[in-house]
């Protein structure tokens, strides 16, 4: 069975500016449950404790989406995302008591020991963990292997290939997953954006390879090109003979009436969020972006070109606005 | 090398953030280092304290209290890690004429942050230095503290992954939680909040800082002037200290800003964006993150000094 882990309350909400209202929440999960998803992800897009100027600041508080979520739940299993360096100990403890039962700790893909505290963390407090390796595409495959081992050894029931700037090729998300299936004794993960127009694409290679746990979400809600759309993904796999529980109806219905209408900015591979892909730039960066270059007067695409070359990593969204100013004053000069 | 007038110190702790400090304090004209301790007698910290003609134990804290210089010795600056500084510090308490400035996390006294709070640390026996997050923001919180009433600062430290040290690594959320409480607790901020970054990139990034704070509404230019002043007065002490950018700001008057679980908030926000350059002493430049917790030490163990 391959496990389908919904991401439309988590990463949709960097789509959203973080702005979605409890209600939405608890509609959409509704149909996600109906639909047999097998896990569905409410966090801050940054995951827990991500409130910020940095990253935006949500509608409600983490814990009422959570326990709204919850409240829903007959079959699927609450996760939520956590960042080190951004949410703490503290933050997984309550999100545990809301009701959280698998946790996916995230750190860059050369960062994997900053994660050792959380993982063990979570594993004492009985929980599904899972290793979350960002930006997957900017390390070759065996240093990835090694990251991914070390998830492994502090307890990670699971360890994700994680396409975080949805640059990867396609032999590219295969070698990654297969290398890691081969390595790991433990589940192997992938997740991923559409800015290469991919997000379908290469999920499916990651089944193909032997992965155990796919994302995906509604419309492909969520940050740049968005991802894997989730509708599209279970209507392939059901084509393909896949083993997995969703149902297709509900996820058409919700993706149609539920997630479309309230998207702001359309989620799409347009030429911005093409950008990402092509740059190799965190997906989430995108609106933060075109907001830095609409208020100081420059170019998005030259923006993210910029960030790509200086190799910022998710969570520098602070970066964002240094390099506008950088690129003005290099326009005034 | 003893001069009349300078204060003798010790250095407990021979790694990275030990030896820095002694290069540093080689240069200092109130403080004398009379002796380096460290546990591992092959270490380089120990080896080029010993080269630059500076006594060393490699026996810690115990070969510290019996060397000959040990009654003459009234600052100790502790760079070990939080553990070891929980045992030192309830050793060192037996010695009433010995103070601590202690460089880990582990926050037996309270924060000192110089340029925010020195003045009002007199006496105290054992003073921390919060983090180097804490180090090289803090100063900007209570900057813009000076001109208005801060509801909310929060912080972004972007680091070089070769700069994070095992200790960092393991416990990254006391990191977070470190630097949170002295946003309050110094900076004044009613709410701090901490983020930290690793970026692994090569050649190695500069330490960068980014502040944002939300304050009562207040005049932007004498918020700026306020920040210029206190960067200005780190970087004496920090030379590679310096605002990357000019201060951005944002009025947030008709609507106001919300923040869930906290409360609507009219107000200015500051942007300010920092870069912390280290001076290569031991540590390469780019580790501007622990080059500001040596230089910081220096200055705040000058202070501790003057009340012996």
């Amino acid at each position: 069975m391959v496990l389908i882990n919904d991401v439309t309350l988590r990463d949709g909400m960097h789509a959203l500016g973080h702005q979605y209202t409890v209600e939405q929440m608890v509609a959409i999960a509704r149909k996600l449950d109906e639909a047999q998803i097998d896990l569905i992800e409410v966090s801050h897009g940054d995951g827990l404790n991500g409130n910020s100027f940095n990253y935006g600041f949500s509608r409600h508080t983490e814990l009422e989406y959570l326990q709204a979520v919850r409240a829903e739940l007959r079959h699927a299993r609450l996760a939520a995302l956590l960042l080190p360096g951004i949410g703490t100990i503290e933050e997984l403890r309550w999100a545990r008591e809301a009701g959280v039962e698998t946790i996916r700790i995230a750190t860059h893909c050369t960062e994997a020991d900053i994660s050792r505290q959380h993982i063990e963390a979570a594993r004492g407090m009985g929980m599904d963990v899972v290793g979350f390796l960002m930006m997957a595409h900017m390390i070759p495959t065996r240093e990835l292997v090694a990251q991914a081992r070390l998830m492994e050894s502090y307890g990670a029931h699971c360890v994700y290939v994680t396409d975080s700037a949805g640059a990867l090729l396609m032999d590219e998300a295969r070698e990654r997953v297969s290398a890691l299936r081969e390595a790991l004794s433990c589940e192997v993960g992938f997740h991923n954006h559409n800015n290469l127009g991919l997000g379908v694409a290469n999920t499916v290679i990651a089944v193909e390879a032997g992965a155990h746990r796919v994302d995906a979400s509604l419309a492909g809600m969520g940050a740049g090109a968005g991802n894997c759309a989730l509708e599209v993904l279970v209507a392939v796999l059901h084509r393909m003979g896949a083993p997995i529980r969703a149902a297709l109806y509900p996820l058409l219905d919700a993706a149609d009436h539920l997630v479309r209408p309230i998207q702001r900015r359309p989620v799409q591979v347009d030429g911005n969020a093409l950008m990402l892909g092509y740059a190799g730039v965190y997906s989430s960066f995108l609106l933060h972006t075109e907001r830095a270059a609409a208020a100081h007067g420059v170019d998005p695409r030259d923006i993210l070109v910029e960030l790509g070359r200086r190799r910022m990593v998710g969570g520098q969204e602070d970066m964002i606005v240094d390099v506008a100013l950088t690129l003005k004053a290099s326009l005034e000069g | 090398m003893a001069e009349a007038g300078r204060v003798k110190v010790a250095i407990l702790g021979s790694g990275n953030i030990g030896t820095d400090l002694l290069m540093k304090l080689l240069r200092s004209e109130a403080l004398e280092v009379a002796v380096v301790a460290g546990i591992d007698p092959s270490s380089d910290g120990l080896a080029r304290a010993r080269g630059l003609g500076v006594a060393t134990t490699a026996e810690g804290l115990a070969g510290l209290i019996a060397s000959p210089v040990w009654p003459e010795v009234r600052v100790v600056f502790d760079a070990t890690s939080a553990r070891a500084h929980l045992a030192h510090a309830a050793a060192l308490a037996a010695w009433p004429h010995v103070r601590v400035v202690d460089l880990t996390p582990a926050a037996v006294g309270p924060y000192a942050v110089p340029v925010a709070n020195l003045g009002g640390l007199e006496g105290a026996k054992n003073v921390n230095l919060v983090t180097c997050g804490g180090q090289a923001t803090i100063p900007i919180v209570w900057a813009v503290s000076q001109v208005a009433e801060v509801y909310w600062a929060e912080i972004v430290a972007s680091i070089s992954s070769r700069s994070a040290g095992p200790g960092t690594r393991a416990n990254i959320d006391e990191f977070t939680q470190t630097t949170a409480r002295g946003l309050e607790v110094v900076g004044g901020a009613r709410r701090g909040k901490a983020i930290i970054v690793l970026n692994p990139a090569e050649p190695p990034l500069v330490m960068r800082d980014t502040v944002y704070t939300l304050s009562a509404l207040a005049d932007a230019a004498a918020v700026e002037a306020s920040i210029r002043r206190v960067v200005a007065e780190v970087a004496s002490y920090v030379p590679g200290y310096r605002l990357a950018q000019p201060p951005v700001f944002e009025v947030f008057d008709e609507a106001p800003l919300t923040i869930p679980g906290y409360g609507a908030f009219r107000g200015l926000k500051t942007s300010v964006f920092l870069e912390v350059e280290g001076a290569g002493d031991y540590l390469p430049r780019y580790a501007g993150n622990l080059d500001i917790m040596t230089s910081a030490a220096v200055r705040v163990g000058e202070e501790v000094a003057r009340w012996c």
